[in-house]
């Protein structure tokens, strides 16, 4: 930062046009005003375009969905607002719908999420091993993670489907089958699982083994050398140094599964899809929200709905922050 | 001097790229509120301009040829058609560019259970049609469901959906029921309790794996739609849980579903048009629209099998049926307005009928030989034309609520879990209400 002493410019000649001196001197104290300034402030200047754009597109939609969520606002009358307070927040707690959709968002969530991360370990610690082509293996798994939500969920319907399905097809010959999958509360929900288990493995898989590819290879060296098996090697060294990405991947697949829409929705599709199937069975917190604004036309309670789903991320922030205090602790 | 000289010129450098930068994420922010209407670029300078039309599901103007007709009319007209599968998805787009004031096509297709609810909320934003149409040549009921209480026309009307029954032949045969219309007609003419008397007679000599109706909401859908009050009072309070039209609807679906009359499918949907292809039921409630529907899911290995018959009970029930509004916010209203009445005059609403089935709500359309003789070859020849446009004539005109559709939704999807899961009718109904007042409120 030598450059940057109000000496340096001391022999800067005079611009263009007549300057007079005293003027001259001036300039030159500006200048060196500036300059601090310019030093200080173009760090912010940098940044600025991601705060503008958060602000705008993050920050905003955020607290005006708090506005209207204390307001009685129709999809028919988007300029009427009328002042209710906090009696959105009271009629989606009050209805029985809202906590059928808690509980499925959970339970969906758990379903999806662990088996999810388990297999993902697994296939880590197998493609991290010496493979042929591992370049294609790795590309493979990612495939379904980049397939749309829409086409996945429309060909998983196809498999799942009631009458003519795939799935049912296959279970017919193994004297199985019938299964009307979106009808039961359970097989609704474990069809919503395999689709989110299918399209978000890969990903996980491979976050899992670019974490493991930083564990040193001399504590596999040193393990094999000692004779631990594989099974060994994975459970005393690769799961303790991953610990950190398994926390980071817990957290994504969270919020992820808080998130849960395009799925439920395009199970069955149409009235059904945009209520949860015919008894809610499969309905999540996205679906409730979204069949609140935008198929009965209440924005007021779906704007409700929205925070009370930022207060439940943030409760399993916590416990998760919590989680991983003990789990450090208890590592020491 | 070099040092100095490169300084400044970093720092000039510097400069220049935060207000790049701030200009450029300035002009981010900006962009997607500036006005970025499409409609300046749809008329060039000889004055050639496109009219866009909005719409869901099948109004049956490309399938009938109308807009290619029209450009050649009007040569310096081209009409563009964007179509929505499910009017479902349709409307809250529709309902969100109404308030925005932009993004709407110069003709925007409107649904029979919305029009209510967009003549007391929207009008303001629709231009008034009856400057530009004679709205004593409709049905008489049609035109008045979007005419507003100041009298202005917020649409114009396309099809109706005059009903009848549509029943497979081959299956009445086998259970020993009568084929012929008359015959048919005579069975059920005492109304939808004698229809499900009729099922009971079915089911005793059914072919196996058949069913004598589809669903059960179909049916409960044509009962209320046979009467003038359905779900609200015409002074705009809902009325759904004393309607006796509801009441009787529901009643009936519990009795059927009890029975097991129905297979229970929802209409449209995939193992519904399998059904259909399979012919495991017999009759389907069917509006003028949906024999289109029944000949395209059951396929070419089924025609001749089906045949039309007036529906049950004397009184003719209308069910669905849409509206062709002219957004304001449109840069060609005039243009669109004539557009609009062209669409919806009778030869053009009778090239439609033609063309996928749609019956007209113009009156006019009733006396062209395409609709008079009409008859379907798919359907055992049946005279459809005549069949519905005598049903035309006796539909009571009904009093609609800004929910209808969402009400008839809700309804249907709890009748759907009697059927389908054995739901009890007093579980089933209170599902249904504690959803509709949630609707409503």
């Amino acid at each position: 930062m030598a450059t940057s002493t109000p000496t340096r410019d001391a022999h800067t000649p005079p611009p263009r046009g007549s300057q007079r001196k005293p003027v001259n001197a001036h300039r030159q104290m500006w200048r060196s005003r500036i300059w601090r300034f310019d030093d200080k402030a173009s760090p912010y200047a940098y940044i600025a375009p991601f705060f503008l754009v958060f602000g705008a597109f993050g920050l905003y939609p955020l607290i005006y969905t708090g506005w209207i969520a204390l307001h009685r606002v129709e999809m028919t009358g988007l300029d009427r607002m009328e002042w209710v307070g906090w009696a959105n927040f009271d009629r989606i707690l009050h209805d029985a719908e809202f906590w059928t959709a808690v509980s499925n968002t959970f339970l969906i969530g758990v379903m999806s999420t662990v088996p999810q991360l388990l297999v993902a370990l697994g296939l880590a610690h197998l493609l991290n091993y010496k493979l042929r082509a591992s370049t294609f293996w790795r590309t493979i798994i990612l495939t379904p993670y980049a397939t749309s939500v829409a086409s996945a969920a429309l060909v998983f319907a196809l498999v799942f489907r009631a009458d003519g399905g795939l799935l049912n097809w296959v279970l017919h010959f193994v004297g199985l089958g019938d299964t009307n999958w979106a009808n039961g509360h359970w097989t609704s929900k474990i069809a919503i699982s395999v689709i989110v288990i299918w399209r978000w493995t890969g990903y996980n898989t491979l976050i899992y083994l670019a974490a493991m590819q930083a564990v040193p290879t001399d504590l596999y060296e040193a393990a094999s050398l000692d004779g631990a098996s594989r099974w060994q090697q994975f459970r005393k060294v690769t799961i303790p140094s991953l610990r950190p990405t398994i926390l980071f991947t817990i957290v994504i697949s969270t919020i992820g599964s808080m998130q849960l829409f395009g799925e439920p929705l395009l199970l069955e599709g149409g009235t059904l899809g945009a209520i949860g199937g015919n008894e809610h069975q499969y309905e999540t917190l996205s679906v409730y929200l979204y069949n609140y604004g935008w198929n009965l036309g209440h924005l007021g309670p779906a704007a409700a709905v929205a925070w009370a789903m930022l207060a439940l991320l943030l409760i399993i922030a916590a416990v998760n922050w919590l989680f991983g205090r003990f789990v450090r602790k208890s590592a020491v | 001097m070099r040092i100095t000289r490169t300084v400044a010129g970093r720092s000039r450098r510097a400069a220049v790229l935060v207000t790049t930068g701030l200009t450029a994420s300035a002009l981010l922010l900006t962009g997607c509120s500036s006005d970025s209407d499409s409609s300046d670029t749809s008329s060039d300078a000889n004055g050639k301009i496109t009219l866009t039309v909005a719409d869901f599901g099948q109004f049956g103007y490309k399938e009938a040829g109308l807009f290619a007709k029209y450009h050649e009319l009007n040569p310096n007209i081209t009409v563009k058609e964007d179509t929505t599968a499910e009017e479902k998805n349709y409307y809250p787009k529709l309902l969100q560019q109404l308030s925005a004031g932009s993004g709407l096509a110069d003709v925007q297709g409107l649904e029979v259970g919305r029009i209510k609810e967009l003549a007391d909320t929207k009008a303001d934003q629709f231009a008034d049609l009856s400057k530009v149409i004679d709205v004593n040549e409709w049905v008489s009921w049609k035109e008045k469901q979007a005419t507003t209480k100041d009298g202005k026309v917020i649409g114009a009307g396309t099809d109706i959906g005059p009903m009848s029954l549509c029943y497979n032949t081959e299956l009445f045969k086998k259970a020993g029921l009568p084929t012929d219309r008359k015959e048919v007609a005579a069975k059920i003419a005492g109304g939808w309790e004698d229809y499900l008397k009729l099922g009971e007679e079915y089911k005793k000599k059914a072919p196996a794996g058949t069913y004598f109706m589809d669903s059960a909401s179909a049916m409960y859908n044509a009962v209320v739609s046979s009467n003038a009050k359905q779900y609200y009072d015409e002074s705009g309070q809902p009325i759904y849980k004393d309607s006796p039209s509801v009441k009787q609807g529901w009643d009936l679906s519990a009795e059927a579903a009890d029975k097991k009359l129905t297979q229970g499918l929802a209409q449209f949907g995939d193992p519904w048009k399998a059904a259909l292809r399979k012919s495991t039921m017999a009759t389907v409630a069917c509006p003028a629209w949906m024999a289109g529907q029944i000949s395209i899911a059951a396929g070419d290995a089924n025609k001749g099998k089906w045949d039309i018959t007036t529906a049950p009970g004397a009184t003719a029930a209308n069910w669905g049926g849409s509206f062709l509004g002219v957004p304001t916010a449109g840069k060609h209203v005039a243009e669109a307005s004539k557009l609009v009445k062209w669409l919806t005059a009778p030869e053009q609403q009778a090239a439609v009928f033609k063309a996928i089935g749609s019956f007209p709500s113009n009156k006019g359309a009733y006396e062209l030989p395409d609709v008079k003789n009409a008859k379907l070859a798919y359907f055992n020849d049946a005279p459809i034309g005549q069949i519905y446009a005598d049903e035309a004539k006796s539909i009571p005109e009904t009093v609609l609520g800004p929910k209808d559709a969402v009400i008839k939704d809700t309804i249907s999807t709890q009748i759907n879990n009697m059927e389908q899961r054995g739901t009890s009718p007093d579980k089933a109904w209170k599902a249904a209400t504690e959803a509709i007042d949630k609707a409503i409120g």
